[in-house]
């Protein structure tokens, strides 16, 4: 039953990929060379061809704009293949990359803001990379826009929370401490995907290994938790320390664009927000100091909700009682959260070391009511 | 969802795939030919029709064997106990009744299966980036007489809830507290239970795992209990095993073939008030704690006297067999078999099928053990309350042990056959 649904989605993906192609109706100008140009003006990204031979290709970019550009080369769902950054007015640029047969975009970003100036092409040739359906392609690029988005979101509340740390005033970064990892939290599952940057920012104390030096190795959010809401003290250390940790959520935020993202990877990235919950919030071992593991859970609940929303039509077509099922439970646990904040428009949570083993028990419920059905949506969007 | 595929197909079909009476190992019926839940079907069938004698007591020939799924009565209380026990007891979370009703409808379909020795569902041939169905850790285990058997606790029956506050039977009481009892309310109560019954204690476990799974949402885990020694039989052949103290306890249990106490004491009669009820039976499940250590140092008179029974073969006080009629006069007053005897509670009789239980040490290092109590009788007023009644005010025992957890449900009758499902006269 499976490899027969997908090779139909593959089909149908193919002919609409084929529809995009000859909606081009221009017909390039190859200028004698190899290379593929492009053109960029403030407001237009003009592509010598949109149909080249897969395999090394060369892309000559020219910025006849006045802002400062940059381009990439994207797969249909935003996943960057090539990039360059930094073609300022006037001057050109080479990139070479390896591109293998399938359908991309190339897009120009005038003043290295926004989704830019995106043309859609096509290398040919031998092996064509997996074809999906142009639905969930739609899907995965909304979910890397909102990755990316929590990312650039975070930066400056992170600055924010270090700034005060800097500044010695304890209170404040007492405050900003929790809003900080609001967007690190939602996206979790991208965030740790990156390998080196999850244990500079977000490990716990207990999580080093062993020969590491708390004293020396330990850094990133729950260091200075714990010289915050457990020492109650601010030092030069700390202060070094919040500096590193902006270090690494800025290359966290350069970096996000690479994540490999699939539709099943999304689906199960939802799942593994809960289960997160259910390993390190519901028994508050997350925020052992701070005690603001609800700030944390909704984040976590956030993300697995914004990744099923943008799979929901491909879910209600291939499962509807599994679409209405995570309606419910998605509903059921955000109601059940909003018993612990006085006002929905804010994080502030109740303190976790408030909430009664009767409560910890009714949360731990909500999250396996809602875990069991999402650990589903992967089989639901791959059918 | 997880709707697990009901067994549906002709009973020449279903004897020809089990070739008699030994059911089929779960990794056999998998390997017959890959197409998985059609031949899972066809061996469900099979091993119920195996054993379609018109009785649910189902023969302990083989350890490995399928006990019937279907009959008049729930399998799991009559039933020749086996060695192990998962018992779950459950939170119904939804407060829609259709939501119930379908889950109790999954909830047997899926017991149909794994009592047959089945998954319930893809173990391994699913889509790569989903988990399985079945978490497989039965997978070529044999059926291992696994019985599933359901209860309603009396949150069930609560007004304004489910629509049942007319139909809560009046045996099913809220037990009073009895002297000495510190109920610990982590591990009492439940609005559902299911006592999961099965000779290899990880097909017991998996049991639990799968509803437990199905119900997510539905239901939630309240507390359960693993249990690993029978310490009562219910069949008269077999020797009485011994409890955490070194005693055989139990002698004078119900047997599983005795149909005329059966009728009388534990299955619910068709006047006995709550129709629905009919056929089914009232169990009472009680965690009681043993303090070890102490036990361990008393001298041998003592816990014979506290028995009433000799440790060796244990027999009654001035008999020599262990099944001597025991001659109540000529134990202590406060002995424990005297007290918890028919004749000194005016004839009531529970049938016990009680699991010995070690959860490890507590914090001071003692050991967590004791006797994970299961009592199944007609009217719980008269069985077991009538009972400890007696033995909490008196029973010579009770220094030595404390009960700790305690819950009370309605077991409704049996699933009749494929089209039927647990809670069908309550519900429908």
């Amino acid at each position: 039953m499976r490899p027969a649904r997908l090779t139909v989605l593959a089909a149908a993906a193919a002919v609409a990929a084929l529809t995009a192609v000859t909606g081009c109706a221009e017909k390039s100008d190859k200028g004698g060379s190899d290379a593929i140009h492009v053109t960029a003006t403030d407001s237009a990204c003009e592509v010598s061809t949109t149909d080249f031979p897969a395999g090394k290709v060369s892309i000559e970019v020219e910025n006849k704009g006045s802002k400062v550009t940059e381009l990439y080369v994207l797969f249909p769902d935003d996943r960057i293949v090539a990039e360059r950054e930094n073609i300022g007015p006037g001057t050109k640029a080479t990139i070479a990359a390896e591109i293998k047969a399938g359908d991309y975009l190339f897009a120009c970003k005038p003043g290295m803001k926004g989704d830019g100036i995106r043309t859609k092409v096509k290398a040919t040739g031998k092996g064509s990379a997996e074809k999906r359906s142009p639905e969930l392609d739609a899907a995965v690029a909304a979910y890397r826009k909102y990755v990316q988005e929590q990312a650039d979101a975070t930066l400056p509340k992170a600055q924010a929370f270090a700034d005060a740390v800097k500044a010695g005033d304890l209170e404040a970064a007492k405050k900003a401490y929790a809003p900080s990892r609001l967007g690190w939290e939602r996206t979790e599952p991208v965030a740790e995907s990156f390998g080196d940057i999850d244990p500079k920012v977000d490990v716990r104390e207990d999580g080093l290994e062993a020969g590491q030096d708390p004293a020396k190795d330990w850094t990133g959010w729950h260091r200075l938790e714990k010289s915050l809401f457990q020492e109650n003290k601010i030092d030069d250390n700390d202060k070094k320390l919040a500096d590193t940790l902006i270090t690494d959520l800025t290359a966290w935020q350069k970096k996000v664009g690479e994540a490999e993202i699939t539709p099943t990877s999304m689906a199960n990235g939802a799942k593994e927000l809960l289960d997160e919950v259910a390993t390190g919030k519901v028994t508050g071992e997350e925020e052992r100091y701070s005690h603001t593991d609800l700030v944390d859970f909704k984040a976590n609940v956030e993300g697995a909700e914004k990744s099923y929303e943008l799979l929901k039509a491909v879910t209600a077509k291939n499962d509807p009682e599994l679409a209405k099922q995570l309606d419910t439970q998605f509903a059921a646990l955000n109601t059940l959260l909003d018993k612990y904040r006085a006002d929905k428009n804010t994080y502030e949570f109740t303190s976790y070391d408030k909430v009664g083993e009767t409560e910890r028990k009714e949360l731990s419920d909500g999250v396996s009511a809602l875990a069991e059905p999402l650990s589903k949506l992967a089989a639901a969007v791959a059918k | 969802m997880t709707d697990a595929q009901e067994p549906n197909v002709s009973e020449d079909e279903a004897q020809e795939s089990t070739g008699g009476a030994t059911a089929p190992s779960r990794r056999a019926v998998l390997g017959w030919g890959g197409a998985g839940l059609a031949l899972g079907a066809a061996a469900a069938g099979g091993a119920v029709a195996a054993f379609n004698g018109g009785s649910d007591i189902a023969p302990a020939a083989s350890a490995g064997a399928a006990v019937a799924f279907h009959g008049e009565h729930q399998a799991g209380i009559a039933s020749a106990v086996q060695d192990r026990l998962h018992f779950a007891a459950f939170d119904v979370k939804t407060k829609d009744r259709e939501e119930l009703v379908k889950l109790l409808k999954d909830w047997t379909a899926a017991a149909r299966l794994m009592t047959a020795g089945l998954p319930v569902g893809d173990v391994y041939e699913g889509v790569p980036e989903a988990p399985p169905t079945d978490t497989g850790e039965a997978l070529g285990l044999k059926p291992s007489r696994l019985t599933l058997t359901i209860g309603f606790g009396p949150g069930l029956f609560a007004k304004d809830r489910f629509g049942l506050d007319g139909k809560r039977p009046e045996a099913l009481v809220d037990l009073e507290a009895f002297p000495g009892d510190n109920l610990d309310q982590a591990r009492s109560g439940g609005d559902l239970c299911v006592q999961a019954c099965a000779d290899d204690p990880q097909v017991a476990v998996h049991a639990i795992r799968q509803l437990a799974r199905i119900g997510f949402g539905k239901v939630a885990v309240r507390w359960s209990q693993l249990g690993f020694g029978k310490t009562s039989s219910t069949t008269p052949d077999e020797q009485t095993p011994r409890n955490m103290m070194g005693f055989k306890d139990g002698t004078r249990n119900i047997s599983g073939t005795d149909t005329a106490a059966l009728d009388k004491h534990v299955w619910v009669g068709a006047g006995d008030g709550s129709d629905w009820m009919t056929g089914g039976s009232y169990l009472v499940a009680r965690r009681i704690r043993m303090h070890i250590e102490t036990w361990d140092r008393t001298s041998l008179r003592e816990q014979e006297d506290i028995f009433g029974r000799d440790k060796g073969e244990g027999a009654p006080v001035g008999k020599s067999k262990e099944r001597d009629e025991p001659f109540l006069k000529a134990m202590k007053p406060d002995s424990h078999v005297r007290l918890a005897h028919p004749d000194s509670n005016d004839g009531a009789t529970i049938l016990r099928r009680g699991y010995s239980f070690t959860d490890g040490t507590d914090g001071l290092g003692r050991l967590d053990a004791g006797l994970f109590f299961l009592a199944y009788q007609r009217d719980v007023r008269k069985g077991f309350v009538a009972i400890q009644r007696r033995l909490s005010k008196n029973d010579a025992l009770n220094e030595y042990i404390q009960h700790v957890g305690s819950a009370v449900f309605a077991v409704p009758p049996g699933v009749r056959d494929k089209d039927d499902w647990w809670g069908r006269t309550l519900f429908a």
